[in-house]
This record gives structure tokens, C-alpha cells and sequence, in this order.
């Protein structure tokens, strides 16, 4: 197992022709690292030879701040943590909390969660797309991935008034009905995304400059994945086939039909194939979805003021970054006794340092573009 | 909610570690089984050998002032072939080290090393036990009880800050 820290790396001066080796501070402001990430490079030449990194730039104490909310107003903090992906923390929080108080979700309010999550997948996915091309150098991609992403945004926004920060969910169930013309807009977007994936796949997949950035880039043995704990993408990119959807199903997944891809040498590449699959895997769910949603009612029998039984549950769910988990303790009262939040971001990060070992400064951009990740929930 | 647990798992548990094995109870169908902190590297280790239980999902803690050891180190295991969860939870005393799982998991590393930074708990044998999302020379620890909502290291922000008050 690789070591993380740059003093415990140094037993062997690793040098070429003598030449020193050099420590390189990559951000906190870099625009590569999307957020505020510092990352400090032990350097022999271009090569790196270790990395260490530094977060912690955007901590806002969301634990602490849990324990002191009540397990309704604590919601919306959820929402601020991966961002780009606030529906599933969403949805993630609300199921947890659901076991808790042992309720379940209406089979209505199931499906449209579902619908929301998928939409919600392929907008985190087209993002990262967009921007991890426009890092490695292919300008053209996030114009196209913004494109559809606005539609998505334009949904959520008719949904719940708000495009990026939703709080579109509510313990027990929803607190909008579905607008009149829901299924139309996502059967609408989802028709018209078939084609936009190839034509996403047309600029990149067979590049040769891609293909010369990616291929071989950051390769994530399985072994080695599971090991660093690593989930979503990465661990499938790898080629282990796991997904909480399949393997543990939440929500309304059990009832669509849908495939894991997974990658083989579990390189960027591989990586950048598997997301692109599931874009197309999450536009089948939400097809699937539309056709029949169930009538009845929103929301199940939840008292104004929450107040679950003393005890524990552990709930995760398949996020666009991997296995969102949390962990809610209460104590009788109406506040949470402990939240703990396992961000997939923070866990598959873990996975970069022995992944970058051997590769060059430039490659070091794609490897964080293809983790994948958002710093706002690394450092919660 | 909660209910003494007996699977087979459970009764493998107790036959290998005796007395190490503290408790095993089912809360919301979740299986939890509290184990003596001395041990835990050695049980943690048969699980993930003999029982399959090859991802460590998450490693947390949970800060009960009142009670004589009082934290709870939390982790959360999964195993890909049984397709099953299991939380291993062992007690601490203020000051007490527990044995580290970075051997076993290498995820731990980090995870740790946030407990550490959050609660304080020193964990034996961990490779580089030191903050991770607070800066190094913080005063405290965030996520223990007695630590206010509104409470902060005054005089690091002071220092490095050049501000009276980060509020």
C-alpha cells in the first residue's frame, strides 16, 4: 500500500541524472482542481514520484451544524454539499432519516424521486464531462454538455423553483406534486439526449489526442480500488460490477431495468466510457419511468415534528460520485444526536495518490478530472 | 427498536473471540456488533479475511459525555460476495487509543485521520495521524459535546487570520 505523505516517501532519493527532485504546489486556486484543492507534487523531472493532499479549504462543520437543526431544517444543508448533484444528497438524507422514524415513502413520491435522481445523474455527469475535457485540452464539449444540462436545470426549476441548490424532497415523501407537464419535458429531453451522447462521443471517443491523454492514465487496479474504498465510477471504471441501485435497491429502482457497465484496465479512459454509459443506462430509467407513475398520494403519515425512536441506521445510496452514506444516531429528541456523512468525493480522492505515482504534471489534471470530484462535499 | 442479535455470523464471532465480543444487537434490521477496542485490529482483520467483509464503507465516531468511556468508534463494513452490511462498534475512554484499521482497510487512512481531527482519538498505528479538513495548529475539537456550536479557536484565527472573530 502506497504511502500518502511526501516525508514518508523519501527512504530512496529517486533521482535522474542527479537532478534534484522538486516539491510543486498545484492550487489551492488552480483552475484545474475545480474548487479549492491543493495538491503538493514530489517531482523527479516531470514525473511525479508523490503527492500529498491538502483539504479542508471549504469545511463548514455541516456535522456540527446537524446536531443543532432539526431533522427537517437540516435538509437544505445537504443540498450544499455536492452541489452539482443536490438531489441525490437529497434524496440520500431523506431515506436515512425515513428508516429512521421506520416510514416509507409513498410508491408516487417514490418514482418521481427516481425520475429527479436520474435526471439529476446525467446533469452531474455532463458536467464533469464537460469540464474534464476542457482541462485535458477539448474546448468544444462543455458548450454541448451545458446545453443539455440547462434543460435538465429547467426541469428542476419548474419542479421546485430552484435549478442548482433543490431541496427538492421531503422526509416522507415530496412536497410538490408533479407539474402538469413533467413527463412530457423529461420524455422530451430524454428523446432529444440520445443522439446528443453521440454526438458528445463523436468528439471524443475516438480522438486521437483523448484517446493519447487517457488511455493508460491512472490506472485503479480492482483490488486496489476496494481496498481504498473507492465506489461510483471509479470502482466500476476498474471493472468491479457494483452499483447500491442493483445491489441494495432504494427508491423505486428495483421496478426499471437498467445495466452497470463497468470498464477493464481501470484507466481514465475506462473510466470516461463507464459515465458515459450510465448517462445513456439513467436516460432509459427515466424513460421507463414516465410511462407509469403511480397515482396516490405524496407524502406518508409523518407528524409535523420529527421525533424517531432512540437508535441508529446507516443509509446509502448510489450518488454520481459513488456511495453517498449517512449515518443518523437520535436520541428521542427532535434534533439529530450525530449525523455522519460518507461523501464518496472525500473516500475515492484517498485513491489519487497511487494513482498519479509515475505519471506526468499534465496527466495529474486528468486524473482529478476523472475522479470526479466536488469540494464542497470532500470538506463538508 | 433494538433486539439481541443471534445469526450465525454472530455465534461464528463469539466462538472465535469469546469475551472480545461485547454485544450484537439489530436495530431497524441493521446488524451492529460491539466488540473490547483492545481487539479490534484482530477481528477486523478475520472479517475482511474470513468473512468476505472487503469494503470498509465508513469510519466515524459518535461523543456520549456522560458515559464512562465516551466515545464510539463506528465502522460501517460491507461485503461484494454476501452482499450484506455490518457495523462494528467499539467503546473509548477520553485519552485511549484504539488499535488503527489502516492496515486492514487502507480507506481508514483518511477516515482516521477526520475522526482525529474531529474527536481526538489517537488510533495506534495509524501511518500519519494529523488534521485533515481543520489547519494543523487548531486548538480542540469540533465535534465532541462540549464543543459550542459557536466556539472556535480565537486565537489561531487571530494569528492567521488578522480578523477578531471568524462569526
Amino acid at each position: 500500500m502506497a504511502k500518502s505523505t511526501i516525508a514518508e516517501t523519501g527512504e530512496k532519493p529517486h533521482t535522474l541524472l542527479g537532478a534534484d527532485e522538486l516539491i510543486l504546489n498545484m492550487g489551492p486556486q488552480h483552475p484545474s482542481t475545480h474548487g479549492v484543492l491543493r495538491v503538493k507534487l514530489k517531482l523527479d523531472g516531470e514525473r511525479v514520484i508523490g503527492s500529498e493532499c491538502m483539504i479542508g479549504y471549504l469545511h463548514r462543520g455541516v456535522e456540527k451544524i446537524a446536531e443543532n437543526r432539526s431533522y427537517q431544517q437540516f435538509a437544505p444543508y445537504v443540498d450544499r454539499m455536492d452541489y452539482v448533484a443536490a438531489v441525490s444528497n437529497g434524496l440520500g438524507y431523506c431515506e436515512a432519516v425515513e428508516k429512521l422514524l421506520v416510514v416509507e415513502a409513498p410508491p408516487r413520491a417514490k418514482v418521481i424521486r427516481t425520475i429527479l435522481t436520474e435526471l439529476q445523474r446525467i446533469a452531474s455527469h455532463l458536467l464533469w464531462l464537460g469540464t474534464h475535457a476542457l482541462d485535458i485540452g477539448a474546448l468544444t464539449p462543455v458548450f454541448y454538455c451545458f446545453r443539455e444540462r440547462e434543460e435538465i436545470l429547467k426541469i428542476f426549476e419548474k419542479y421546485c423553483g430552484a435549478r442548482l441548490t433543490t431541496h427538492a424532497f421531503r422526509i416522507g415523501g415530496l412536497q410538490y406534486e408533479a407539474y402538469d407537464t413533467l413527463e412530457k419535458d423529461v420524455e422530451r429531453f430524454c428523446k432529444a439526449f440520445e443522439s446528443r451522447i453521440t454526438q458528445y462521443e463523436d468528439l471524443l471517443t475516438q480522438n486521437r489526442i483523448w484517446l493519447g491523454r487517457t488511455k493508460g492514465v491512472g490506472i485503479l487496479k480492482p483490488a486496489e480500488a476496494i481496498a481504498l474504498g473507492a465506489t461510483g465510477p471509479v470502482l466500476r471504471g476498474s471493472g468491479v460490477k457494483w452499483d447500491i441501485r442493483k445491489a441494495m435497491p432504494y427508491a423505486a429502482y428495483d421496478q426499471y431495468k437498467f445495466e452497470i457497465p463497468t470498464g477493464t484496465t481501470g484507466d481514465t479512459y475506462d473510466r470516461y466510457l463507464v459515465r458515459m454509459e450510465e448517462m445513456r443506462q439513467s436516460r432509459l430509467i427515466c424513460l421507463q419511468a414516465i410511462e407509469n407513475i403511480p397515482a396516490g398520494p405524496i407524502m406518508a403519515k409523518v407528524g409535523k415534528v420529527l421525533k424517531p425512536p432512540p437508535g441508529e441506521v446507516y443509509h446509502s445510496i448510489e450518488a454520481p460520485k459513488g456511495e453517498l452514506g449517512y449515518y443518523v444516531v437520535s436520541d428521542g429528541t427532535v434534533q439529530p444526536y450525530r449525523v455522519r456523512i460518507r461523501p464518496p468525493s472525500f473516500v475515492n480522492l484517498e485513491s489519487f495518490d497511487s494513482m498519479v505515482r509515475g505519471h506526468l504534471v499534465a496527466d495529474v489534471v486528468a486524473i482529478i478530472g476523472t475522479l470526479d470530484i466536488v469540494l464542497g462535499e470532500v470538506d463538508r | 427498536m433494538q433486539t439481541p442479535l443471534n445469526n450465525e455470523l454472530v455465534t461464528r464471532l463469539r466462538a472465535k473471540f469469546g469475551a472480545g465480543i461485547l454485544e450484537a444487537i439489530e436495530d431497524r434490521k441493521q446488524a451492529i456488533v460491539l466488540v473490547e477496542s483492545g481487539r479490534l485490529a484482530e477481528i477486523a482483520l478475520y472479517l475482511r479475511d474470513e468473512e468476505k467483509f472487503d469494503l470498509l464503507s465508513d469510519l466515524t465516531a459518535v461523543d456520549w459525555p456522560k458515559r464512562e468511556k465516551r466515545f464510539d468508534i463506528v465502522l460501517n463494513l460491507y461485503s461484494f460476495p454476501k452482499n450484506e452490511r455490518l457495523r462494528i462498534k467499539t467503546h473509548a475512554a477520553e485519552g485511549e487509543q484504539v488499535p488503527s484499521s489502516f492496515g486492514v482497510w487502507p480507506t481508514a487512512n483518511w477516515l482516521e485521520r477526520e475522526v482525529f481531527d474531529m474527536f481526538g482519538i489517537v488510533f495506534s498505528g495509524h501511518p500519519d495521524l494529523k488534521r485533515i479538513l481543520l489547519p494543523d495548529g487548531w486548538q480542540g475539537y469540533p465535534l465532541r459535546k462540549d464543543y459550542d456550536i459557536i466556539q472556535q479557536d480565537t486565537a489561531w484565527v487571530r494569528e492567521n487570520l488578522g480578523i477578531e472573530s471568524g462569526q
